[in-house]
């Protein structure tokens, strides 16, 4: 693996990763609450490390049955189907090496990992998920065990970080191109209508249609 | 049970879900038109985050001027953590302020 690409990708994650820190201490402390003790939210974190999917099952199973609950976390996940064909063109070697390098795909991951050139970087993609991970676990453990209240966290501020993160990482994307800046307009409406219909799982997913842009073929001016 | 089971149930379709085009589409050249598609997926994605998170629930608007304080830091081009820090230090404040 390119040591630098790695590096750089560690460097990149560090900062989403402390974002991952704040949501998980809020999932475990949640799980706690909801009588799932401190082993499985932590190793839940440390194996799903998906927390858009982690928090959709643990409130859709205190409302309802087992299988709506998990179809509904794997559901919020589809945008990964999108980011795997993405990333699949940039890995390199046979197909289960492929499979497991795309096992690091986590949202601002797969941002850290886009190059210049508009393919992605598995060694930068792995680097930068190294920190969210390492957050992501303890986050939730120190969640699980102090239980932090929601009302704490709010009083801080601390909602604001992952949104303030994606911020920050769209400003980047958007410097790239006008083609990014419409796409990311286009993705962004889409994902405020499907909101006031839909919850922001599926609205989230809808947005990844705003790569249909893409389909266009790209004129001389686009840089 | 029925939540560890649940759980696992989660964890692997995940897992199948991020390695799928890689165990399902064999590594040859896509079209250029889906490459154009998959170069703009993250900017798209972002978007998306950036929308969910904020109108997700009831729009809080001390939480919009925190981000909007992150934002326009990042667009002054200061360091990705120090923005955000300041972002976070200035909805604090904002709530401290109203009560």
């Amino acid at each position: 693996m390119n040591t630098k690409a790695f590096a750089e990708g560690v460097r990149l994650g560090v900062g989403p990763g402390a974002a991952a820190f704040v949501l998980a201490l809020s999932f475990g402390a949640e799980a706690e609450a909801r009588g799932w003790g401190f082993g499985l939210p932590v190793l839940f974190s440390a194996l799903a490390f998906s927390g858009s999917a982690q928090f959709t099952l643990l409130t859709a199973l205190a409302g309802g049955s087992a299988l709506a609950a998990i179809t509904s976390s794997v559901l919020i996940n589809a945008r990964y189907l999108v980011m795997s064909v993405a990333l699949n063109d940039s890995l390199e070697g046979g197909r289960l090496r492929r499979a497991v390098q795309a096992l690091a795909l986590a949202d601002a991951s797969f941002v850290a990992a886009h190059r210049d050139d508009g393919r992605y970087d598995a060694a930068r993609l792995i680097g930068a998920s190294v920190p969210q991970w390492i957050f992501w676990v303890s986050g939730t453990a120190i969640g699980a065990l102090t239980s932090p209240s929601s009302e704490l966290m709010h009083t801080l501020g601390l909602d604001v970080a992952f949104p303030a993160f994606f911020l920050i990482l769209a400003l980047d994307e958007l410097r790239r191109s006008r083609r990014a800046f419409a796409a990311a307009l286009f993705g962004a409406a889409i994902a405020a209508l499907l909101l006031l219909v839909t919850s922001p799982g599926y609205a989230l997913l809808g947005a990844t249609a705003g790569a249909l842009i893409g389909v266009l073929p790209e004129k001389e001016d686009t840089a | 049970m029925r939540i560890w089971l649940s759980v696992l149930a989660v964890t692997v379709l995940s897992w199948l879900l991020k390695a799928s085009a890689p165990l399902i589409v064999a590594h040859h050249k896509l079209p250029a038109s889906v490459i154009r598609m998959t170069a703009l997926t993250a900017p798209v994605l972002l978007a998306g985050l950036i929308v969910t998170e904020l109108g997700g629930q009831e729009i809080d608007w001390t939480q919009l001027a925190g981000v909007g304080v992150a934002g326009s830091l990042g667009v002054l081009k200061v360091p990705m953590l120090v923005a955000v820090a300041g972002g976070i230090v200035a909805t604090a404040l904002i709530r401290l302020s109203v009560g």
